[in-house]
C-alpha cells in the first residue's frame, strides 16, 4: 500500500459515551496499535507485515503447491484407467500420492484456511488493525514457503520422494524397497518440521487477535462463524501439531541415526549406505502419534470451512443464521471430541476390541454436533431470501458434498463395517468427499465471495457459474463412483488394476479419468476468471453483498494499511441483522449503533 | 472493567469472557502470547515423555537402571545421580534468580536486573555445560549411543538423547535471549523507547516477566524429564 496514506494511527480511539446514541459500549482497553510502515517495494509487497498481503501470500502459495497436487492425481487416474500408457511406475505411483496427501492436507487446505483466509479475515472482522505481531507474522509466512521449497526439493534428490503414503508408517516408510525411503523421507520430515514450526508462528497471531484485538464492543459472542472457524481450528492444531512435531523428530532419528523408536527386531534396515540391525521398537507408537495429529487435522480443515460457510449462507440468504450460539458450541464441541477419537483411524492395527468400542462410540458422537450444524444450515435457508449468487452456489454444494461424506463416516467410524471396508475404494471416497471435495468448495466460495474485497473488483459471475457445475458435478462424478468400487472389494493404493475380474470397476475407473481431466482442467477457467477479474473486472460497489461484517466496513475498499483509518469501529450488534422487521434495509452492519435504526426490532444483538 | 469492580469467582471468569476487547483483561499480547505458546510446547514434552513409556514398556530387552547408568565417581566413591542433583539444582535456583529480575525489571533497577538476568544465564549456561559433560562422558566413556548402549535396550539412549538435547536446546534459546535481554537492560531500551532491531517497535519491562515465563517452564519441564528419566 503506499506510503504516508494520510492517517495518524496512534489517534486513540475516543470513549463512546452513553448519551450520543442510547447504547453503552466500554471505553477501549488499550492504546491503539502501532504499525510497521513499510518504506520501499520489497517492504510494502514482498516482506509485507500486512496481514492482508500476508493472507494473499498464504493464498498463492497454497494454491501453487495445490496445482502440483491436482497434476499428480490426474497422472495416478491416468495410470488407474489405462495401465498400458505406463504414465507412472509402481514407485512414480507411490510417490504420487504420497506427495499429492501430504500437499492436499497440509501444505495447501490447512495453509490456505489458517494462514489465508486467517490472515486476510481476522483483522478485519474483529476490527483490529492488524495482526497483533506483524513481524512473527511475516516470518511464519516464509517459514511456509521454506517448507514447500524442502517439500518440492524431494523430486530432485536420489530416490526421489518417499512413497510410503502420507500417513508414512514405518517400518515400511524406511525400508529399503519403498521409494525414496533415505533423502526423500528426510526431505518430507525437515518440510513437516518446517510447516509446524512457521504455523506456529502465525497461529499464535490468530488467538491472540482473537482473544485480545478485539474492537470495542465485540464480544467473542458477536464475532462471525468464520472468525470462530479460524480461531478454534487454529487451537487445535496448536495443539495437535506437536505430536506430529514429535511423531516426525523420532522418524527422523531412526533414518538418519539408525534409532529404532519405530523399528521392530524383525527389520533389518540400512541408513545411509550401512546396515543398520534394530530391535525393540513400537511401530504402533509412531501410528498412536501420527493420528492424534491427523484426526484434529481433519477438523482443522472442516471447521474454517464450517464457519465460512454459515457466513455465506446467511448472507446469500439474507437470513440471521440459525442457532448462533448452538453453533459456536457445535464447534468447540467437535474441536474437543477430535482430541479422543485418533485411534478409529487404526482399527485394523489389531488392539483389543475394548479399545475399538471407546473410540468407536465417541467417534459417532462427533454426529450430534455435526447434525446441529447440518440442521441449523438448512434452517438457515428455509423461507430466505435466497439469492443464487456463486457463493450461495458453492455453499449449498459444500452442504450436499459433506452431508454424503458425513454419512459414510458411519461406515467408517464402525468398528464391524470399517474393518471390511478398510483400504478399499470406499475409504478413498469418504475422506475425498469429507476434507477434499467440501472444503475446496468453500475454498472456491470464499475467493467469489470475498475476491471484490482484495481487488476491488468483482469475479466474472458466468464463468463461476460454468466452473461450479463442471467442479461440483465432476467432483461427484469423480467420488460417487467410486463407494461401489470400495464395495466391491477394490483395494486403495495399487497402481495397476487392468486385469481386475470386476470389469465394471475397470469401465467405471475410465470413467472416472476422464472426467477427473475434464475438472482438472475446468480450473483453467477459475484461474482465467481470477487474473483478467483482478485485472480489468467490474468495480466493485463498496459491501457488494450487502453483509454486515466488518469486513466490508472499511474506509476504503480494498482496506488500505491498518485497515480503519482514522478511528477504529464500535460494534453494536452480531453479523447477522439480515431482514430486521422495521429496518429500513434488509440489512444492519455491525457497527451500525441502534440510534440509528431506531424503529427496528433486531431480533438478538 | 477493572479488577475492583469484576465479580469474583466464575462469574467473573465469565464475565471476561463475555466481554468485549479482551479475555485476559489486563493482559498484554505478549503474555498471552507466551501462555498459549507454552500450552502449545507442553504438548511438545507431553508426546515426548509418553512415548519415552510407551517406548520402555515395549522394548524387548530390559531398560537400563538409571542409577548405574548416571552414576559418577568422585574420590573413589560412586554417588548415583550426583551430576544429575546438581545440574538440577543449578536450574530451579536459575527460577530463583529469574524471579528476582523480574521484580527488579517492574522497579526498574537497571543495574540489578541485569545483574540477575546474567545471573540466570550462568545458571543456564552451567546447566548446558554439565549435560555436554554427561552426554561426553556417556558416548566416550560408557559406549551409550541412540542406537545402542551395554546397559540394555536401545531405545534407552534414544530417548535420552532426544529428550534432554530437546530440553536442552530449549535451555540454550533461553540462554541467549537472556543475554539480549540483560543487554537490553543495560542499555536502558526499555525506558528510553529504543526500537527493536528486527520488529521495530517499542518493548517494556514486560518483556523480563515474558521471558520469565519461558524460564519457568523450561524449569519445570526439567523436574518432568527428571522424575521420569533419572528416578523411574
Amino acid at each position: 500500500m503506499p506510503e504516508g496514506d494520510g492517517y495518524d494511527y496512534k489517534i486513540e480511539a475516543k470513549a463512546y459515551t452513553a448519551s450520543s446514541s442510547g447504547a453503552s459500549v466500554s471505553p477501549a482497553e488499550s492504546p491503539d496499535q502501532e504499525l510497521y510502515h513499510s518504506k520501499s517495494w520489497w517492504t510494502t509487497y514482498v516482506f509485507s507485515q500486512d496481514a492482508k498481503y500476508i493472507g494473499i501470500q498464504y493464498f498463492c502459495a497454497a494454491t501453487a503447491i495445490a496445482v502440483l497436487g491436482l497434476v499428480l492425481s490426474v497422472l495416478m487416474r491416468v495410470q488407474l484407467a489405462y495401465p498400458g500408457l505406463n504414465v507412472l511406475d509402481p514407485s512414480t505411483y507411490y510417490q504420487a500420492i504420497t506427495m499429492h496427501g501430504m500437499i492436499m492436507v497440509i501444505f495447501f487446505l490447512t495453509a490456505l484456511f489458517l494462514g489465508g483466509f486467517g490472515n486476510f479475515l481476522i483483522p478485519l472482522m474483529c476490527g483490529a488493525r492488524d495482526m497483533v505481531f506483524p513481524y512473527v507474522n511475516m516470518m511464519s509466512f516464509w517459514i511456509f514457503l521454506l517448507s514447500l521449497l524442502v517439500l518440492v526439493a524431494s523430486y530432485l534428490v536420489p530416490g526421489g520422494p518417499t512413497g510410503a503414503g502420507w500417513t508414512l508408517y514405518p517400518p515400511q516408510v524406511i525400508t529399503a524397497g519403498t521409494p525414496g525411503n533415505l533423502w526423500g523421507l528426510v526431505l518430507m520430515l525437515v518440510s513437516i518440521v518446517l510447516f509446524v514450526v512457521g504455523f506456529t508462528m502465525g497461529g499464535l497471531n490468530y488467538v491472540i487477535t482473537v482473544l485480545q484485538a478485539r474492537t470495542r464492543g465485540m464480544t467473542l459472542m458477536r464475532m462471525p462463524l468464520s472468525v470462530w472457524g479460524i480461531f478454534v481450528a487454529t487451537i487445535i492444531a496448536l495443539l495437535a501439531f506437536p505430536a506430529l512435531l514429535v511423531g516426525g523428530l523420532m522418524l527422523l532419528l531412526d533414518t538418519v541415526l539408525g534409532t529404532s523408536f519405530y523399528m521392530p527386531a524383525i527389520i533389518a534396515t540400512s541408513n545411509f549406505g550401512n546396515e543398520v540391525s534394530t530391535e525393540g521398537g513400537s511401530p504402533l507408537l509412531f501410528q498412536h502419534l501420527f493420528w492424534f495429529f491427523g484426526h484434529p487435522e481433519v477438523y482443522i480443515v472442516a471447521l474454517p470451512a464450517f464457519g465460512i460457510v454459515s457466513d455465506l449462507i446467511s448472507v446469500h440468504a439474507r437470513r440471521n443464521i440459525f442457532g448462533y450460539r448452538m453453533m459456536v458450541w457445535a464447534i468447540i464441541a467437535i474441536a474437543a471430541l477430535s482430541f479422543i477419537v485418533w485411534a478409529h483411524h487404526m482399527y485394523i492395527a489389531g488392539f483389543t476390541p475394548w479399545f475399538g468400542f471407546f473410540f468407536a462410540s465417541t467417534t459417532l458422537m462427533i454426529a450430534i454436533p455435526t447434525g446441529i450444524k447440518m440442521y441449523n444450515w438448512l434452517l438457515t435457508l428455509w423461507r430466505g431470501n435466497i439469492r443464487f449468487t456463486v457463493p450461495m452456489l458453492f455453499a449449498l454444494a459444500f452442504f450436499i458434498t459433506f452431508l454424503n461424506g458425513g454419512l459414510t463416516g458411519m461406515f467408517m467410524g464402525n468398528v464391524g463395517t470399517d474393518i471390511a471396508l478398510s483400504d478399499t475404494y470406499f475409504v478413498v471416497a469418504h475422506f475425498h468427499f469429507t476434507i477434499g471435495i467440501a472444503p475446496v468448495l468453500v475454498v472456491f466460495g470464499a475467493v467469489y465471495h470475498w475476491f471484490p474485497l482484495a481487488t476491488g473488483r468483482m469475479l466474472d459471475e458466468g464463468l463461476g457459474k460454468i466452473h461450479f457445475w463442471i467442479t461440483f458435478v465432476g467432483a461427484y462424478m469423480i467420488y460417487f463412483p467410486m463407494h461401489y468400487q470400495g464395495l466391491q472389494g477394490v483395494p486403495r493404493r495399487y497402481f495397476e488394476m487392468y486385469n481386475s475380474s470386476q470389469a465394471s470397476s475397470s469401465g467405471l475407473n475410465e470413467f472416472i479419468t476422464i472426467v477427473t481431466i475434464v475438472v482438472a482442467l475446468s480450473q483453467l477457467i477459475f484461474f482465467y476468471n481470477i487474473i483478467n477479474s483482478a485485472r480489468a473486472g467490474k468495480k466493485a460497489k463498496k459491501n457488494p453483498w450487502d453483509a454486515n461484517s466488518l469486513e466490508w466496513q472499511t474506509p476504503e475498499m480494498p482496506p488500505k494499511h491498518g485497515n480503519w483509518g482514522r478511528t477504529l469501529p464500535v460494534v453494536y450488534r452480531w453479523p447477522y441483522d439480515f431482514n430486521v422487521p422495521g429496518a429500513s434495509k434488509d440489512y444492519i452492519p455491525q457497527n451500525v449503533s441502534p440510534s440509528q435504526v431506531r424503529g427496528a426490532k433486531a431480533e438478538r444483538t | 472493567m477493572n479488577r475492583s469492580t469484576l465479580p469474583k469467582g466464575w462469574d467473573g471468569f465469565a464475565h471476561d469472557w463475555a466481554a468485549d476487547q479482551k479475555v485476559f483483561k489486563g493482559m498484554s499480547w505478549g503474555k498471552a502470547m507466551m501462555w498459549i505458546f507454552l500450552l502449545s510446547d507442553t504438548f511438545i514434552f507431553s508426546c515426548l515423555l509418553i512415548s519415552l513409556l510407551t517406548g520402555r514398556a515395549s522394548t524387548a530387552v530390559s531398560w537400563p537402571d538409571a542409577s548405574v547408568v548416571f552414576g559418577l565417581e568422585v574420590f573413589g566413591v560412586s554417588v548415583p545421580l550426583l551430576l544429575i542433583a546438581i545440574m538440577t539444582f543449578v536450574l530451579i535456583s536459575s527460577s530463583g534468580t529469574m524471579a528476582i529480575a523480574v521484580k527488579y525489571g517492574y522497579e526498574k533497577n537497571r543495574k540489578l536486573c541485569t545483574i540477575f538476568l546474567l545471573l540466570t544465564a550462568l545458571c543456564g549456561a552451567a546447566f548446558v555445560s554439565m549435560q555436554a559433560f554427561e552426554w561426553t562422558k556417556l558416548i566416550v566413556h560408557e559406549g551409550v549411543s541412540p542406537w545402542g548402549n551395554p546397559f540394555g535396550a536401545e531405545q534407552f539412549g534414544a530417548f535420552f538423547f532426544m529428550i534432554t538435547g530437546f530440553h536442552g536446546t530449549h535451555v540454550t534459546i533461553g540462554v541467549i535471549f537472556l543475554l539480549i535481554m540483560a543487554r537490553k537492560v543495560w542499555r536502558g531500551d526499555f525506558d528510553s523507547g529504543r526500537r527493536g532491531y528486527f520488529t521495530t517497535m517499542k518493548s517494556d519491562y514486560l518483556a523480563i516477566e515474558i521471558m520469565g515465563l519461558y524460564w519457568h517452564f523450561v524449569d519445570l519441564v526439567w523436574v518432568f524429564i527428571f522424575a521420569f528419566f533419572y528416578l523411574w
